[in-house]
């Protein structure tokens, strides 16, 4: 199965191969999104999906491999210079700063991320906290927040630093499903603006709300790559997950 | 007869709500699976039934008593033994003295290190080497015994082939079916499905700490609970 998209991929990954010891969790993974596109990322635990969210950002050096962002090799930087490039990432656990208020999160996030200045930053922090539904708590201090909000708070801190890609790490994880409902909400919020959204998540049903393409990984490599449905319809897909006894 | 009796039971991590009014009964013999994505639930449910994680709210009653306000190590003694996710033993101690240090905190009853070194072979010629030292098969195999070192009335078997080889799998296995045939009470959380449908009498399905679909394993179809472990059908906000 193939991408529905054609052309460059604005983030690429080639050849990737991460170790730990003589652990090998990414081998020889290819990966690629495009502008505006969505792309779901699954697998189960141990599946390299997490390190390849990590390689991509910029958070792993990959033991071999290469990323590129658009035209440049971008495998040797960092992830707040990633960042300032237009690679953003939303975390598993959210950890705000805890006695800043909400606004003054995403202001951080706006200027050293997206390195924007004074009423500039100020608007663009509005606007990503009312994409996010966040703008009725800008006031509260992080701290206060439950763990829908913090998550929100997690995507308007992304979505601030304008990203080209924003890197979603099990962002629904632990959420009721109304609460699903709010965070699937803000996710079509993004994607409407034409940011392209990779999206690990474990709660696949949400996954599939939002994402056109999913690329399933088993033991460091893409076992499917395609639509939602065909891949989890994919015998090598539930294998990977229950066994291969179940057939 | 009922042995284990869980009502309402929620448990969370900080903000994160794990287990959601989990509601199920356990009965004397019975071997129940619990399957279920990451992040379903099932070693939170597991380890807040032995104690060994606060319950938010909820009942858990062992042969009819309320146990919430018992410390882990009084179930032991009651007769509720963990075998945790990842095994847990203290590496620095040899096979043998994980089994007697278990022997002493738990009840009286059939096994004991002669007993377990039977129904595990795989240990009873490590039965010196440092349990840091032994291979994930051996090491599990381990856990198991010092699991039922204390004569427990039920097992709570966390990730039983999670991170073995196919062929350490096969003999951990091989043993458990003994024990399982001598009317142990199990319960068993194990990614393997056909795995866990052959062993079990009952399979209880989680996803995002609720219970989505329960059955006994004859009855229950692969399709079914495949389509519960991934939550398919429930996109359009469908009820689980």
């Amino acid at each position: 199965m193939s991408s529905p998209v054609d052309g460059t991929p604005v983030l690429a990954a080639a050849g990737l191969r991460k170790r730990f010891g003589a652990l090998v969790v990414l081998d020889d993974v290819d990966f690629g999104v495009h502008a505006g596109e969505t792309v779901g990322i699954v697998g189960p635990n141990g599946a390299g999906k997490t390190t390849l969210l990590n390689v991509l950002a910029g958070a792993l050096p990959p033991t071999r491999g290469h990323v590129r962002f658009g035209d440049v090799d971008v495998t040797r930087l960092g992830a707040a210079a990633r960042c300032r490039r237009g690679i953003a990432r939303a975390h598993q656990v959210p950890r705000p700063f805890g006695d800043m208020t909400v606004f003054e999160n995403v202001f951080v996030a706006a200027t050293a991320g997206g390195r924007y200045r004074g009423v500039v930053a100020h608007e663009r922090c509005v606007e990503s906290l009312e994409l996010c539904a966040m703008l009725p708590l800008a006031n509260r201090r992080a701290e206060a927040l439950g763990l829908l909000d913090r998550k929100r708070l997690e995507l308007a801190r992304a979505l601030v630093t304008d990203p080209k890609v924003i890197l979603l790490d099990e962002i629904a994880a632990g959420l009721t499903d109304a609460e699903c409902v709010s965070v699937v909400e803000a996710i079509r919020n993004l994607h409407a603006r034409g940011t392209a959204i990779v999206w690990i998540e474990h709660i696949v049903h949400v996954l599939v709300q939002v994402v056109e393409r999913l690329v399933c990984m088993n033991e460091g490599r893409v076992i499917a790559d395609g639509p939602p449905a065909d891949v989890m319809a994919d015998a090598v897909v539930i294998d990977a997950y229950l066994g291969s006894s179940v057939r | 007869m009922t042995l284990l009796s869980v009502e309402g039971l929620v448990a969370r991590h900080g903000l994160l709500e794990a287990v959601r009014d989990v509601t199920f009964e356990l009965d004397e013999g019975e071997t129940l699976a619990l399957v279920g994505a990451n992040g379903a639930g099932k070693t939170t449910l597991l380890r807040t039934i032995a104690g060994a994680h606060r319950i938010a709210s909820g009942r858990i009653r062992f042969q009819g008593r309320d146990i919430v306000d018992d410390s882990a190590h009084r179930r032991v003694r009651m007769g509720i033994a963990l075998v945790p996710e990842g095994r847990r033993l203290f590496t620095g101690l040899t096979v043998e003295e994980n089994l007697q240090l278990a022997g002493q905190c738990g009840r009286r009853g059939p096994w004991n290190l002669e007993s377990v070194y039977e129904a595990f072979p795989l240990i009873a010629s490590r039965r010196k080497r440092r349990a840091g030292n032994l291979s994930g098969g051996e090491q599990q195999a381990t856990a198991i015994g010092r699991a039922l070192m204390t004569n427990p009335r039920v097992v709570l078997l966390d990730e039983v082939s999670l991170g073995l080889a196919p062929v350490a799998v096969d003999a951990v296995y091989r043993s458990l079916d003994g024990v399982l045939a001598g009317g142990a009470t199990v319960v068993l959380v194990e990614q393997d499905l056909g795995r866990a449908l052959s062993v079990a009498d009952r399979v209880i399905c989680m996803l995002e700490g609720r219970i989505v679909l329960q059955g006994t394993a004859k009855e229950l179809t692969r399709e079914q609970v495949v389509a519960a472990y991934f939550g398919l059908g429930r996109e359009q906000g469908a009820p689980a």
